[in-house]
């Protein structure tokens, strides 16, 4: 098949220069990495998509404690499987990032939460760190990173939840505000980035912010790290530019068979075959058709997929993963659960699905994390596409 | 002066202190938003989501306990949007939930049966969960009883154990559609470090925790006319018990009391204010022997500082937490134990009553007092000392089962004799109450003088603030104190346990020269007791503490060592404070537990 996407290597390209760019990049001011960062468009890749470069400004400015700079490496999205490879292949980068981010906003302290079935990176990326510090000794940067290893809960891979779980208590979000730029880790201004944010902004430095920004569209620059996985016949990792339609994501990826495409996860959107050519994956923002943004986890179903299966198999998932901390996270989705298990056995009339995808608004509006809130996305998304497949 | 804000909450324009939360906000203009985790006692949860509220420009809903007021926001709490959202919650709280609520204990008093009166959820098709989780209730305990199946998981009692509390016995465990509310490995409560003190049952929204009822036992007993029933009263239940049967915060209602418990058939309506004087005579003389021992005759085996005994789930803290520091309490048992071993033994001798057919009841603002009847230590007579133990909320409700319209009682007075009492005794229900009694006769045993504080009120020692420190110098002593001459007795009050636990930690690592403290389980004392009636707020406590504080300065005698009573008892029976008799019945030990 023809393949029209356009590959990139941004991330993956090995240029051990983390030195030089670390070096030139200290020597400027940290108004001018700002600037940089902010301009470059760069939003975060774990998701959510928070500018980055805000983030960095509005931990610069607060004042009080210990500052710290976490990478977020608890890759918990159900289909992702990025972050994994960029700390195996080009862990200076991301480290580089950090420590940029640490000088502007006056850290000496990093951690990398690291996803704890992750755990067979450390010694490597120790061994990187060591190597790192004593760059940073050259460069006189007080700065050091440590590795935390998380005890596999999806919950933790969101921030404030990840904050408890290093300082000792059990994974639950806080209440926000005040938001981590305020007081995260320790109460301190904290930023904390995805794996791959940091290594873009190793990128950002490197080239400066244009390169970046001629990437992708409108309100969504640069490339990102897709995981593929799913129904096609090259599962893997890709590097692919912001604003594709999903349509010609399927074309170069799909089997020729594709149903549906689940972008973002279990906490993402499914998109049906019909609506392949007016979904474009990037931030919500000024994109024509549907945008959809994703943390890079892509799922391809072909039509031997039962879509009531995929349904029950996250609900499953976010079931056993809600921290159980607020009500509509924790009932809600044994709710949803439950209710299309009875749809589908027939205890309950196939009306009750508006009663589940009302709940499931009701969760979206009122859940206390990301994780309660982005239920909604897969079961409504599923239900309103494949309402046929939850009844028969 | 903080920065003011201004917003506005369904159109009503407020001004407010910067960092006031929506909640207060909309309370200061009396508008209510429901609430279920929140409590003014804890820290913010934000877990149930029943207070969520629209902000103008956000999509989505806003916790209104947990998010602080910003300039110009305009927040609506009952839109659409929020009026279906609410009703959701309930109704998945209520999926969560065995709402069998006709048979539960907190029938009526139970904060998510209210709500959901409110929002009329009725059949709502959500899928029933309880039957699906295999719960058990946990009824091992003496004290409290815990039912998971009734649990909203709102975590209020966490937070309570930890933060008031510092004991953390319970805890969340697991997570998702499995978390609960649970202990260490998920072992009984009577089998963990809870100290019985109920705090969290005073919190708890629903039926999921309640103290272990003893009202058939009681009334089984009543109804026997082989049985001699003998009830006391504690100093903290008359300026509460008012609250349970209708009537407001504060209100004194000792003789409404006595009257009832007399329609309610006890054979004698006896005061554990009485025995209350006595432990301040065994007691203080305790402290007194101790500051001999160590002062003069420089025993290096004393233990100073020493501290009170009274609480029982201070006393199960301390054994869990401090084994090591046991030999600082003084050995005097508690008014309702020294009661209870007086009861079957003197006051069965006066009476001409077999203390086999005497059944000793007490009535409690405290769970932890059900425990502690229950000691092996407690049965001094040759008998359980105490054998039924009811709080002040059990009481209220045997007042309701027996049709007696509590506000129309006359007042009455409790039997002879052990039903007199001093002002000294009704202040044990305040935190610094048993600190001000002692220090009224110490100081007097002493000095020959009376305190030094204007009308007998020690107002440092009184006070809701944390912790509390008071020295009283002793100035030309009688005689046999002399060595006290110049000596400031250093104090210190302490309540809730998490105060209490800080306050350890200073004495044992040396930080603190106290001789004398004072601790309280509870917050504010005995009146924020675990068997208090529902609810319970810095507001109602303060009510209460002004009550008790009231009912001292209207008592004839003011000082545990002038009650005639007391003086009465020694004379004929126990003959001298620390005696032989005193040390049988009076005194006990204590029992070093582990913390898991």
């Amino acid at each position: 098949m023809n393949k029209s996407l356009k590959r990139l290597d941004l991330i993956f390209k090995n240029e051990h220069d983390a030195d030089v760019i670390l070096e030139k990049s200290l020597k400027r001011s940290n108004e001018e990495l700002i600037e940089d960062l902010i301009s470059s468009g760069l939003k975060g890749r774990g998701g959510a998509g928070f500018p980055t470069g805000l983030k960095w400004k509005l931990s610069a400015e607060a004042t009080g404690k210990e500052k710290y700079v976490i990478c977020n490496a608890d890759e918990g999205e159900p289909g992702t499987f990025k972050d994994r490879e960029i700390l195996s292949s080009v862990p200076h980068k991301v480290m580089a990032g950090m420590a940029i981010c640490a000088r502007i906003i006056g850290s000496q302290k990093g951690y990398i939460y690291l996803r704890g079935e992750y755990k067979f990176l450390v010694p490597q990326l120790n061994k990187t760190i060591d190597e790192f510090h004593e760059l940073l000794d050259k460069l006189n940067l007080d700065f050091r990173i440590e590795i935390f290893l998380g005890c596999g809960a999806y919950i933790c891979g969101e921030e404030t939840s990840l904050f408890e779980s290093m300082e000792g208590h059990r994974g639950e979000p806080r209440n926000k505000p005040p938001f981590p730029t305020d007081a995260g880790y320790k109460g301190g201004p904290t930023v904390i980035n995805n794996v791959e944010t940091l290594a873009h902004t190793y990128s950002i430095f490197k080239y400066g912010p244009e390169k970046f920004k001629d990437l992708g569209v409108k309100d969504s620059r640069g490339s990102k790290v897709f995981s593929v996985s799913g129904d096609t016949p090259t599962p893997g990792i890709y590097e692919l530019e912001f604003g594709m339609t999903l349509q010609k994501f399927v074309d170069d990826f799909g089997d020729g068979d594709a149903k549906a495409v689940q972008v973002g996860g279990a906490a993402g959107f499914c998109v049906p075959r019909k609506k392949f050519d007016k979904t474009v994956i990037g931030y919500k923002g000024k994109l024509t058709g549907v945008s959809l943004p994703t943390g890079g986890s892509m799922m391809i179903f072909n039509s031997s997929r039962s879509m009531y299966n995929v349904l029950h198999n996250y609900l499953d998932f976010f079931v056993e993963e809600s921290c159980g901390q607020c009500t509509p996270c924790r009932v809600g989705t044994q709710q949803l659960l439950l209710g299309i298990e009875a749809v589908k056995r027939g205890d309950k009339s196939s009306l009750y699905l508006e009663q589940l995808l009302s709940l499931a608004e009701t969760m979206r509006i009122t859940a206390k994390c990301g994780l309660g809130q982005s239920v909604a996305n897969s079961f409504s998304s599923i239900v309103e596409n494949f309402r046929e497949e939850m009844i028969y | 002066m903080k920065e003011q804000v201004n917003l506005k909450i369904d159109n009503l324009s407020v001004s407010v202190d910067e960092g006031t939360t929506i909640l207060e906000a909309a309370k200061k203009i009396n508008i209510r938003i429901p609430t279920l985790c929140h409590h003014e006692d804890l820290c913010v949860a934000g877990n149930c989501r029943v207070c969520v509220v629209e902000q103008a420009g956000l999509d989505r809903l806003q916790p209104a306990c947990a998010n602080p007021v910003s300039e110009g926001m305009e927040i609506f709490t009952n839109s659409l949007k929020v009026r279906n959202s609410r009703k959701q919650i309930i109704e998945l709280l209520i999926a969560e939930h065995r709402a069998e609520c006709t048979t539960c204990y907190k029938n009526g008093k139970c904060e998510l049966q209210s709500l959901t009166n409110e929002y009329i959820v009725g059949e709502n098709g959500f899928i029933p969960l309880v039957p699906l989780k295999g719960y058990t209730v946990d009824e091992f305990s003496p004290s409290i009883i815990k039912d998971d199946s009734k649990c909203i998981r709102c975590q209020r009692c966490v937070r309570t154990c930890d933060q008031i509390q510092s004991i953390s016995a319970l805890t969340v465990a697991h997570k998702g559609g499995e978390m609960k509310v649970s202990t260490f490995f998920e072992k009984p409560i009577y089998e963990v470090v809870c100290t019985n003190c109920g705090q969290c049952v005073n919190r708890c929204p629903t039926g999921a925790l309640t103290e272990k009822v003893y009202i058939n036992e009681v009334w089984d007993a009543l109804y026997n006319p082989e049985k001699f029933v003998v009830v006391q009263t504690a100093p903290a239940v008359r300026i509460a018990l008012g609250e349970a049967l209708d009537m407001k915060p504060g209100e004194i209602v000792t003789g409404k009391m006595v009257a009832a418990l007399r329609r309610i058939g006890f054979n004698a309506v006896l005061d554990t204010d009485f025995s209350a004087d006595l432990t301040i005579i065994e007691e203080g003389n305790e402290l007194l022997h101790r500051l001999k021992r160590a002062l003069k005759d420089k025993d290096p085996d004393v233990k100073i500082p020493m501290t009170t005994s009274c609480s029982p789930g201070w006393i199960k803290f301390i054994e869990h937490t401090f084994p090591d520091m046991l030999e600082n309490l003084s050995t005097a048992k508690s008014p309702q134990q020294m009661f209870g071993a007086l009861a079957k033994t003197f006051y069965a001798q006066k009476m001409g009553v077999d203390p086999a057919n005497m059944v000793s009841v007490s009535v409690m603002p405290c769970t932890a007092k059900k425990f502690e009847a229950n000691r092996p230590e407690m049965r001094a007579s040759g008998y359980q000392d105490v054998d039924y133990v009811v709080t002040t909320r059990e009481l209220a409700l045997m007042v309701k089962q027996a049709g007696i319209d509590f506000g129309s009682l006359p007042d009455d007075d409790y039997d002879s004799i052990m039903g007199e009492s001093s002002g000294a005794a009704v202040i044990f229900g305040a935190t610094g109450g048993v600190m001000e009694a002692a220090l009224r006769t110490v100081y007097e045993v002493v000095t020959g003088r009376e305190v030094p504080f204007d009308g007998l009120n020690i107002t440092p020692v009184r006070g809701m603030e944390n912790v509390r420190e008071a020295s009283i110098k002793i100035e030309d002593p009688v005689p046999e104190w002399d060595f006290l001459d110049g000596v400031e007795v250093k104090t210190c009050v302490a309540h809730g346990l998490s105060n209490a636990k800080k306050v350890m930690e200073a004495v044992k690592s040396g930080k603190a020269d106290y001789h004398f403290i004072e601790i309280m389980a509870c917050p504010g004392g005995c009146l924020g007791g675990g068997g208090q009636p529902l609810p319970t707020s810095p507001e109602i406590r303060k009510k209460r503490s002004e009550a008790i504080y009231r009912e001292d300065s209207g008592k004839k005698i003011r000082k545990s060592h002038e009650n005639p009573e007391i003086v009465q008892i020694y004379e004929e029976f126990l003959h001298e404070p620390l005696g032989h008799k005193s040390h049988e019945l009076l005194h006990t030990n204590y029992v070093a537990r582990q913390r898991y």
